[in-house]
């Protein structure tokens, strides 16, 4: 531990910008929110059918001090009550992440606070402690988005081991690759899930890559072969292939993950990322829980999809594990968890 | 009043304090294209140097572009966050006016021009007039051809300024009755850009951190895509 130890009732500044969301929170001792606000760019891409990095990058910049002065206003508190600021610098978008840090380290220098540079998959790590405080190690998330698919065995703070990750697309990619080719737009993964409501799960049976082989995933393999299916089957519900896409999907991520719980004698199962917000994948996750008798955690929505106070939340960890960050720290797009 | 002013719109970063008695402290690095990293360090730096505390800066004066779009950007949110934290207005100058007013006691018409990249330079024309320059037209961005053909039919003395007139110089040294400012003289100044936002700031010109916006030029690829494929 260094000296620098942040007491667990000072506010942490998070500041979040790593991909298309403008995020800003105040949250004490890794635990307790304060305020959280994320500005989510969606309609900006979404014509694009992606995230445009050069579109998100200025965006960013218009929206940092609007969004992080909203976060300090609706947690009651004032400028001079932030005892530290924390902002994501990797991994990301380079010219997005760089607004983040570059205002991050800004505010810090002026406050006269220190500044932490955080990882941004480490954050998604934090998102299931900010809301179960019992949560405890060893424990394994499972952390899907439209960047990262995972498998992590955490051990305590800053103690991690990546079991499995992808070996090609994200499952958040595989989302918004069949999304596009069925028409429904982008985000693909919310579109996907409201679709899947109303169609059949078993109706097409989808291959599950590499279900009992390993903690790694593929997903590209899947994405071929629904447009191959589709393709012979014109006929085809729209809904039954959302449905039994997103089953093939959620099979495989979930067997993964109760099985890396069941392997490392977790004492605990959470899950994290955007993916995480997809209600079939909740439902089969909480089951599983239940059925193997190991305590599960889901954090809300909001907190799996991007946000800043898992950024703060994280801060506060590294801030007592590590100590400050120094103030040439800068963007790290392809960051590493471990 | 204490002006701290930040320039990253080239690939040099630089920052200077200055106030009525002119630039007290200024930094610079032209290589390496650390912006984010270089930055906040330097402005450590000079205010350790300077003794002076970032508390008694009045004015955060900011480089706002055309230029290099993550290098300026960097620039921009740091001024931006620097501003806000310290409760001070923002001053935003262009990367090409603080170019001609670095040259500004020559009576020549002065052509500033930054490398755009893509083979293009950020440009524009400007005057002396008493105390400073006066910028003739809009900030623009075009080849380096285009403005040296535009140059040549002039006929008038005039003098070049600019990492775009360095970078192009085979197309700009046989321009009639043009002369090329010296290389060192080709990075906007972070003293031309405190002592020009000092004017400023005695009108009053002052904008919030909130509404200080890069000038860019050119819209993302994206958007010109977008735009070529509905035409089509
Ligand atoms: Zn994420």
């Amino acid at each position: 531990m260094s000296p620098d130890v942040i007491s667990a009732d000072a506010p942490i500044l998070g500041i979040e910008t790593s991909c298309d969301e403008t995020a800003a929170a105040l949250v004490c001792g890794g635990r307790t929110v304060l305020s959280s606000v994320v500005s989510s760019q969606v309609d900006l891409h979404a014509r694009f059918g992606g995230v445009v990095p050069e579109i998100a990058s200025r965006a960013h910049l218009d929206l940092i001090i609007p969004i992080v002065a909203e976060s300090v206003v609706s947690s009651g508190l004032s400028d001079s009550d932030i005892a530290a600021v924390g902002a994501t610098y990797g991994p990301g978008l380079v010219g997005s992440l760089l607004v983040g840090v570059s205002a991050g380290k800004a505010l810090a220098l002026a406050w006269g606070v220190p500044f932490v540079a955080v990882n941004h998959l480490e954050a998604h790590l934090y998102a299931s402690l900010l809301e179960d405080p019992d949560l405890e190690f060893p424990l394994v998330v499972l952390l899907v988005s439209g960047g990262h698919t995972m498998i992590v065995r955490m051990d305590g703070p800053g103690v991690y081991e990546i079991l499995g990750q992808t070996l090609d697309d994200a499952a958040g990619e595989a989302f918004d690759k069949v999304a596009r080719f069925l028409g429904l737009g982008y985000p693909g993964g919310p579109a996907i899930d409201r679709l899947a409501m109303s169609g059949d799960p078993a109706a097409i049976n989808f291959p599950r890559a590499m279900l009992d082989d390993g903690y790694d995933f593929s997903f590209s393999g899947l994405k071929t072969s629904v447009i191959n299916w589709v393709r012979k089957h014109p006929e085809v519900e729209a809904v039954d292939v959302a449905a039994s896409f997103q089953q093939a999907v959620v099979d495989v991520l979930v067997a993964k993950a109760r099985r890396a719980a069941h392997d490392t004698g977790a004492r605990g199962l959470a899950i994290g990322g955007g993916v995480a917000a997809n209600s079939q994948l909740r439902e089969s996750f909480l089951d599983v829980c239940v059925r193997d008798d190991i305590r599960g955690f889901l954090p809300s929505r909001e907190m799996c999809t991007d946000n800043a106070a898992m950024v703060a939340a994280a801060a506060w960890y590294r801030l007592n594990l590590d100590g400050p960050s120094p103030l040439d720290t800068g963007a790290f797009p392809n960051l590493a968890l471990a | 009043m204490l002006i701290l002013g930040i320039d990253t719109s080239t690939t040099q970063v630089g920052c200077a304090i200055g106030g009525h008695e002119g630039v007290i402290a200024s930094a610079l690095c032209a290589k390496g294209r650390r912006h984010a990293e270089n930055l906040a360090p330097a402005i450590e730096f000079v205010c350790a140097q300077s003794q002076i505390e970032l508390s008694e800066i009045s004015v955060v004066a900011v480089d706002v572009g055309p230029g290099l779009f993550t290098g300026m950007r960097v620039g921009i949110a740091t001024g931006k966050g620097l501003a806000h934290a310290l409760g001070v207005p923002m001053i935003g100058v262009a990367s090409l006016d603080l170019l001609a007013f670095a040259v500004r006691f020559s009576p020549r018409l002065i052509v500033s021009a930054i490398d755009a990249r893509r083979s293009e330079v950020y440009y524009a024309l400007y005057r002396q007039v008493p105390g400073g320059i006066q910028r003739l037209g809009e900030h623009s961005v075009g080849s380096p051809e285009e403005l040296a053909s535009q140059l040549s039919v002039r006929r008038e003395e005039m003098l070049l300024v600019g990492d775009g007139i360095h970078r192009y110089r085979d197309l700009f040294v046989d321009v009639p009755k043009a002369e090329i400012a010296d290389a060192g003289l080709s990075y906007p100044s972070p003293a031309s850009l405190v002592q020009l936002a000092h004017a400023r700031a005695l009108r009053e010109e002052f904008q919030p951190a909130t509404e200080v916006e890069p000038i860019y030029l050119r819209k993302p690829d994206a958007e010109i895509n977008w735009v070529t494929r509905d035409r089509s």
